[in-house]
């Protein structure tokens, strides 16, 4: 059976929606019908896509206005005859047809602060029980889709808070590692409130309706970080506690850590684009095939002084001596 | 049939696309929703505080949540648990001490203020669908930044509702002084279980029984209260909407009884 489709086609200096007549066949998602217009229309039609598994997060796109995975939209949740409308991602610029630049999450996640090592323990000596980790596992089955990110009407409508706010996919990994028992930084509530602009969110849990992993980003992460955030900054109560009790632990400010720079972003000279950055696909890039994610020039290993890994036993020499 | 790649002329350029939004959902019913029921329910609240009259009934010792704790000079002596400390200008009204509390309570309510930034404020009316507004900070200053304080808020609201517990108490006491039971107790009763239930389901009650620990193993009776706020946490939404409901048919039910337009069911006594 043969059913319209309007996609949008065209690329940063502009585009409009076209109108196709696709052969849809019973049990077929929004991805496989893309796949047909290639096929059979429209060739140059360009599309993210990789595991039509909904686990990659490659083909996020907009299905009749909704930000959804190609590859997890049936087209029996439509009615019969009813026009889809398929467009990219209205939050990121766009590089051509389906394909937008999501490099704005890469760099947010690129400004948060790793996981810290505790300071006593060698690799191999973590442990951790299973209550204490459950919070943080949640966050770990995200796919990095940015459907949240593209949903979030603090960038999605707003352009211009697009450098204090770094958005719901970033906030579960800020509450992922502060509610992970064994970081070691203490500073990721302040982190949150003043350098991730949590205070941007308004709590409406869009981001929660869009993701494909049913992750309660809102529920479950974001609450939990403004309410640490209170803890930290907002409420006298605790912070008299604080100065009573002398409670440790939950609050107290990030001893500087020392010697933990992070490793300094090298600008690669050739391959830049006008933004200073690595073009991401092969449709802006000069040679065939994509990028190394790490820059063209980067050889491995890479020279021990220019990585922000440190082993704990180089601020603790005691560890490494109690080796047997 | 192939296009070379070209440079985007306009680097940064989003999709331009002329349609505000592409939904063709229904995605305007549920702010519909939420702004005509807080709407009517804020009416009738007003009215009802204003009234100031039809807030106790003296047979059965109902006293609707609205008018609770009564402290000011016109409450009805056996009405006022807690003294007549205020004026009875009319501005004032019964329940001086707890309405304020209450408001803010549900205004600082995450439930609550995702429901009117999206229905009053169209910020954003449903996902997807454009902001109604220009520019936007969200809660990072005055006077939203003051949202952040809905702990404090939360702890008046369990004064308040352990105030709601005692009056469904002592509505137990008949009319000649013995032990009473009728329909006005059962609404009394299940109006309070609900309170409880909102009011414990709170982020910020799920927040101070545990969530704020790093080490859940370490405390395992607050990983247990934890686990059991979560799971009424997730009807948060739901228990605000009930909450409301049964507000209103108690308070409805009690003026009723107290302005005789019908007498109380009563089981026994
Ligand atoms: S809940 Fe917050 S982060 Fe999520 S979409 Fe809404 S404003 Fe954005
Ligand atoms: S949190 Fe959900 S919506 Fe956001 S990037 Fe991860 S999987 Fe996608
Ligand atoms: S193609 Fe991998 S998520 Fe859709
Ligand atoms: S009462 Fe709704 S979150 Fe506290």
């Amino acid at each position: 059976m043969k059913r319209h489709f309007r996609v949008w086609r065209g690329d940063a200096t502009g585009g409009r929606l076209e109108d196709f007549q696709v052969e849809v066949n019973e049990g077929e998602v929004v991805l496989d019908v893309i796949h047909r217009m290639q096929a059979t229309q429209a060739p140059d039609l360009a599309c993210r896509w990789n595991c039509k598994a909904g686990k990659c997060g490659s083909c996020s796109m907009e299905i009749n206005g909704m930000p959804r995975l190609a590859c997890m939209t049936r087209m029996s949740t439509f009615a019969d005859g009813e026009t889809v409308t398929i467009t990219p991602l209205r939050t990121f610029p766009v590089i051509r047809d389906l394909v937008t630049d999501v490099s704005f999450n890469y760099e947010k996640a690129r400004e948060m602060p790793a996981f810290a090592p505790p300071p006593n323990l060698r690799p191999g000596e973590y442990r951790m029980q299973q209550v204490d980790v459950e919070r943080s596992q949640e966050f770990r089955k995200c796919i990095e889709c940015f459907l949240c990110q593209n949903t979030c009407h603090v960038i999605r409508d707003h352009e211009e808070n697009k450098r204090a706010f770094s958005g719901p996919r970033l906030f579960i990994r800020a509450a992922e590692l502060d509610m992970h028992p064994l970081d070691a930084r203490t500073d990721r509530k302040d982190f949150a409130q003043s350098a991730q602009g949590l205070g941007y969110c308004n709590i409406t849990k869009c981001c929660t309706e869009v993701c494909p992993e049913h992750i309660k980003i809102t529920d479950n992460a974001i609450i939990p970080m403004k309410e640490r955030v209170v803890d930290n900054r907002y409420d006298p109560l605790v912070f008299l506690g604080r100065k009573i009790f002398r409670r440790r632990g939950l609050d107290e400010p990030a001893p500087p850590s020392p010697a933990r720079q992070p490793a300094a972003v090298v600008p690669q000279t050739t391959t830049l684009d006008e933004q200073g950055r690595l073009p991401l696909s092969e449709f802006t890039f000069e040679r065939p095939g994509a990028p190394s994610p790490y820059g063209e020039d980067v050889q491995f290993p890479l020279p021990a002084d220019g990585i922000s890994y440190h082993h704990p036993s180089e601020e603790r020499p005691e560890i490494d001596q109690a080796r047997d | 049939m192939t296009t070379t790649a070209v440079r985007p002329a306009r680097p940064g350029a989003r999709a331009a696309i002329s349609a505000r939004t592409l939904r063709r959902d229904r995605w305007w019913l549920a702010p519909l929703l939420t702004v005509t029921g807080l709407t009517a329910w804020v009416v009738y609240a007003v009215v009802r505080v204003y009234l100031h009259k039809w807030y106790w009934v003296e047979d059965h010792h109902y006293l609707t949540p609205f008018y609770s704790p009564c402290i000011t000079d016109r409450c009805v002596p056996d009405a006022a648990h807690f003294g007549r400390v205020l004026p009875g200008w009319w501005i004032i009204p019964e329940a001086a001490f707890s309405l304020p509390f209450l408001l803010l309570f549900r205004l600082s309510c995450y439930y609550y203020r995702r429901a009117y930034y999206r229905s009053y404020w169209a910020s954003p009316p449903a996902c997807a669908v454009p902001d109604g507004h220009k520019r936007y900070t969200g809660e990072t200053r005055f006077p939203l930044i003051f949202q952040n304080g809905h702990r404090y808020a939360f702890y008046a609201a369990v004064v308040i509702s352990g105030i709601n517990t005692f009056d469904a108490a002592i509505a137990f006491r008949g009319a000649d002084g013995k032990v009473g039971f009728g329909l006005g107790n059962l609404i009394l009763l299940g109006n309070v279980v609900m309170l409880w239930a909102y009011t414990i389901s709170c982020h910020s009650c799920r927040h101070i029984m545990g969530g704020r620990l790093r080490h859940f193993s370490r405390h395992p009776l607050r990983y247990r209260l934890w686990t059991f706020i979560s799971r009424l946490n997730t009807r948060h939404m739901e228990l605000a909407w009930i909450t409301l409901g049964t507000l209103a048919v108690t308070d409805f039910y009690i003026m009723a009884v107290a302005a005789d337009w019908f007498p109380d069911l009563r089981f026994f006594n």
